[in-house]
C-alpha cells in the first residue's frame, strides 16, 4: 500500500465511522441504505490488519453512489452525515482508481479494458457528485441544473434540438468545413510550385491562426444574410488557414532522397505529387482536419450569436440564457459536445484507415 | 531579406484585391445613390473614389479602416468610451486575468497528472476529449450566470463582476492547451536522463526542478502562445451576450446592430493587433527565459 493509498483508506474509513456515529442522532427507521454504506465503510478499516481486494473499494464506492442518490429525498435540509457520506464515497472511488492504476502499472491487470475503467469511474463520479450536490443543497437550477434535469430536457425537446442540430451542424458546419478545408487544400497545391508564394503565405497563415477570426462573424452576417450561408462563410475563413499551413508543411514532409528516387523513375510532377508527396502529407492533412472539426463547430455557434433565423444551436443558447432556461442551454451544449466528439472521432477513424502505415497508427 | 520580399508582395496583393473587391461590392449602393440624386455621366475615376469613401460601405476600404483606427485611438482621450484603446483595455484586462488563472491551473494540473498515475488515467482522457467540444458555446451561460452570482450572491460591484465572468471563460479556454502541452513537456525528459537523476539519488522534487521543469520550457511557451490567443477569443466572445457595454466584442456587436461596418472592421483590426501584441509578449518572455537558461540562439 502506498502512502497515498494508506492515507485515503484511513480518512475514508474514519469519516465513515464518524458519519455513522453522527447519524444516530436522527431517527433510526430512515435512510437505511445510507447507514448500510457507512457501516460497510467503517468495517473497511479492517484492511489495516486484513488486506481487502481493490474490487471491494469499487463496490463500496458504487454502494455509496446508489445510497446517496436514493437518499436525496429523505431529509430536507440534508443532515451533516449525508455530506460526510458523499465525501466518503468520493474517497472510496478515488482509492479504487488509485489501486486500479497501481495494479495496471504493475501488470497485475491488463491495460486493455481496465485502462478505460478509470476515466469512466471518474466521469460517473463527477455526474453523481453534480446530481447529489445540486439537488441535495438545493442549488437554484438557474445556476446549475442537475444532470437528471438536463437529461429530462433533452428527452422532452428532441424535435427542437434536432432542428437546431440540422441548422447548425448539417448545414452551416458541414458546408463550411468542406468548402474551407477543400479550398485550403487546393490553394496549397496551387502555390506548391512557387517557393516565392509559399514563403509569402506561410508566415501569414501562421500569424492568422493567432487572430480572433470569429470576429468576422458580424461582417459575414451582413454580407450573406441571417441564414446558414453566413455561418458557413465564417467556418470557411476559420478552417482555411490551418488547412493551408498544414498541407504546405505536409507536402514538404517527404525526404529529399525519396524525391530523388521519383526523379530516377522519370516521374512527372503530378506523379510525384500523387504517389509520394500527398500520401506523405496525409498525417499533416488529417491533423488540420481534426483541428478544423472543433474550429468549425465553434465558428458556426458563435456566428449565430450575431443573428440567425429562429433556429440553430448558437441562437438557442443565447436566447435561452436570456430567458434563464438554463437546462435548455445545457441540453444544447450536451448535443454540441456529442456532435463535436463524434465529428472528431469519425475523422480519426478515417485517418486510421488512410494513414495505416504511419508509426503513430501502427504503434497503437 | 529573402523572407520579407515575398511577405510584402503577398500583403500588397491582398491590399490590391481588397480595393478591387471594395469597388465591386460597394458599386450597387453607389449607382443607387447616383440614381436617386439624379446624377448622370459620372466619370469612372469619380465613381471608384466614391465607392471607396462611402459612409456605411458593404466593404470599407483599407484607408477608411485605418482612419477610423487613427481617429478612435490617437485623436480621442483613452478614457472615453469612444476610444478603441479604452475598449481594448477592457478586453485585455479580462484576457490577461483569465490567461493567468488558466495557465496556472493548467500547469498545476499537468504537475499532478505527471506525478500521479491515477490522476493521469482519470483526467487525461477527459481533457483530450474536451478539446473536441465547442467550449466557447458555454460563454453566454458563464457570462450571464457568473455575473448574476458575483453581483447577487457575492455582492461584488458590477465592473469587477463583469471582468471576472469574462476572465473565467478566458481561463477555461487557455487552460486546456496549457495543461496538454505541459503534460507533454514534463514527460519530455528521456528515460536515460531520468536514470541519470536516479544515479544521483535525486529526490522527486529535485528531478522536477532540475530536469522536468527546465525540459518543459519549450512546450510551455508553445502552449502559452496558443493559450493567450484562445484567451483573447474567449474574452471577445464573452462580451457578446447582452449587458456588455465595453470591450472589443461589445464594439463588434454594437457595430453589427447599427450596420457601422467601418466600426466593425476597426474593432476587428484592433483585436488582431492586440492578439499579435500578446503573442509577441509571450515570445519575448520566452526569449528572456531562454537566454537566462543558456539556450543557444538558433
Amino acid at each position: 500500500m502506498s502512502q497515498l493509498q494508506y492515507f485515503l483508506a484511513l480518512v475514508a474509513g474514519g469519516l465513515a465511522a464518524a458519519a455513522l456515529a453522527i447519524s444516530f442522532a436522527w431517527p433510526l427507521d430512515s435512510a437505511f441504505l445510507l447507514r448500510a454504506f457507512l457501516v460497510f465503510g467503517t468495517i473497511s478499516l479492517v484492511r489495516f490488519w486484513l488486506p481487502l481486494g481493490l474490487w471491494l473499494d469499487g463496490a463500496l464506492a458504487l454502494l455509496g453512489a446508489v445510497a446517496l442518490l436514493t437518499g436525496l429525498g429523505i431529509y430536507s435540509p440534508q443532515p451533516p452525515f449525508f455530506w460526510m457520506a458523499l465525501v466518503t464515497a468520493w474517497l472510496f472511488a478515488w482509492l479504487f482508481a488509485e489501486r486500479l492504476a497501481r495494479a495496471i502499472h504493475e501488470g497485475i491487470l491488463p491495460d486493455r479494458g481496465f485502462g478505460l475503467l478509470i476515466p469512466t469511474v471518474f466521469g460517473l463520479a463527477i455526474l453523481v457528485v453534480w446530481e447529489v450536490v445540486t439537488r441535495g443543497a438545493n442549488v437554484p437550477q438557474v445556476i446549475l441544473p442537475p444532470p437528471s434535469m438536463i437529461w429530462a430536457r433533452i428527452a422532452s425537446s428532441v424535435p427542437t434540438l434536432l432542428a437546431d442540430f440540422q441548422q447548425t451542424f448539417l448545414k452551416a458546419v458541414l458546408v463550411g468545413y468542406a468548402l474551407g478545408c477543400g479550398l485550403g487544400f487546393v490553394v496549397a497545391i496551387l502555390i506548391d510550385r512557387s517557393p516565392f508564394l509559399k514563403a509569402g503565405l506561410l508566415p501569414l497563415g501562421n500569424f492568422v491562426s493567432a487572430l480572433p477570426i470569429v470576429g468576422v462573424a458580424p461582417i459575414m452576417v451582413m454580407w450573406f444574410g441571417f441564414d446558414f450561408q453566413s455561418k458557413s462563410a465564417v467556418v470557411v475563413i476559420m478552417t482555411f488557414f490551418p488547412m493551408l499551413v498544414n498541407t504546405i508543411a505536409g507536402l514538404n514532409a517527404s525526404s529529399l532522397i525519396e524525391r530523388d528516387l521519383m526523379r530516377t523513375y522519370a516521374a512527372s510532377y503530378w506523379q510525384t505529387l500523387l504517389k509520394l508527396r500527398l500520401p506523405a502529407a496525409a498525417p499533416f492533412i488529417f491533423n488540420a482536419l481534426k483541428i478544423n472539426s472543433t474550429l468549425a463547430l465553434i465558428g458556426a455557434i458563435v456566428a449565430e450569436f450575431f443573428g440567425t433565423p429562429i433556429v440553430g444551436m448558437g441562437f438557442r443558447i443565447s436566447t435561452e440564457v436570456g430567458r434563464m432556461n438554463v437546462d435548455m442551454v445545457w441540453a444544447e451544449i450536451a448535443v454540441a459536445a456529442v456532435a463535436g466528439s463524434l465529428f472528431y472521432g469519425v475523422i480519426t477513424l478515417i485517418e486510421r484507415g488512410v494513414t495505416f502505415w504511419h508509426p503513430s497508427v501502427r504503434g497503437a | 531579406m529573402t523572407r520579407t520580399l515575398p511577405i510584402l508582395t503577398v500583403l500588397l496583393a491582398i491590399v490590391v484585391l481588397w480595393y478591387l473587391a471594395a469597388i465591386a461590392m460597394n458599386a450597387p449602393w453607389q449607382t443607387d445613390v447616383y440614381k436617386r440624386g439624379g446624377i448622370e455621366n459620372v466619370p469612372a475615376t469619380q465613381f471608384v473614389l466614391d465607392t471607396w469613401n462611402q459612409e456605411k460601405p458593404v466593404l470599407p476600404a483599407a484607408h477608411q479602416v485605418l482612419t477610423e483606427l487613427w481617429n478612435t485611438t490617437v485623436m480621442v482621450a483613452p478614457n472615453k468610451p469612444r476610444s478603441l484603446i479604452f475598449h481594448a483595455w477592457v478586453t485585455f484586462s479580462a484576457t490577461g486575468l483569465g490567461f493567468l488563472m488558466g495557465s496556472l491551473l493548467g500547469i498545476g494540473l499537468a504537475v499532478l497528472i505527471v506525478h500521479n498515475d491515477a490522476t493521469n488515467r482519470s483526467l487525461m482522457p477527459w481533457i483530450v476529449a474536451s478539446q473536441t467540444i465547442p467550449i466557447l458555446a458555454l460563454a453566454p451561460l458563464i457570462v450571464v450566470i457568473g455575473f448574476n452570482i458575483f453581483t447577487g450572491t457575492l455582492h461584488i460591484p458590477t465592473d469587477p463582476a463583469r471582468l471576472m465572468s469574462k476572465a473565467i471563460i478566458s481561463a477555461y479556454l487557455s487552460f486546456f492547451p496549457v495543461a496538454v502541452g505541459m503534460v507533454k513537456g514534463l514527460r519530455s525528459p528521456e528515460a536515460i536522463q531520468l536514470d541519470l537523476m536516479r544515479t544521483y539519488n535525486a529526490s522527486a522534487s529535485q528531478v522536477f526542478w532540475k530536469l522536468r521543469w527546465p525540459g518543459a520550457m519549450p512546450y510551455l511557451f508553445t502552449s502559452l502562445k496558443i493559450g493567450v490567443a484562445a484567451s483573447l477569443v474567449g474574452a471577445i466572445v464573452g462580451e457578446l451576450p447582452t449587458g456588455a457595454v465595453a470591450g472589443l466584442g461589445a464594439r463588434l456587436l454594437a457595430g453589427s446592430y447599427y450596420s457601422q461596418t467601418i466600426q466593425i472592421w476597426s474593432a476587428l483590426f484592433a483585436a488582431s493587433i492586440l492578439a499579435a501584441l500578446l503573442v509577441i509578449a509571450v515570445s519575448l518572455v520566452e526569449r528572456l527565459v531562454g537566454a537566462r537558461m543558456g539556450v543557444r540562439p538558433s
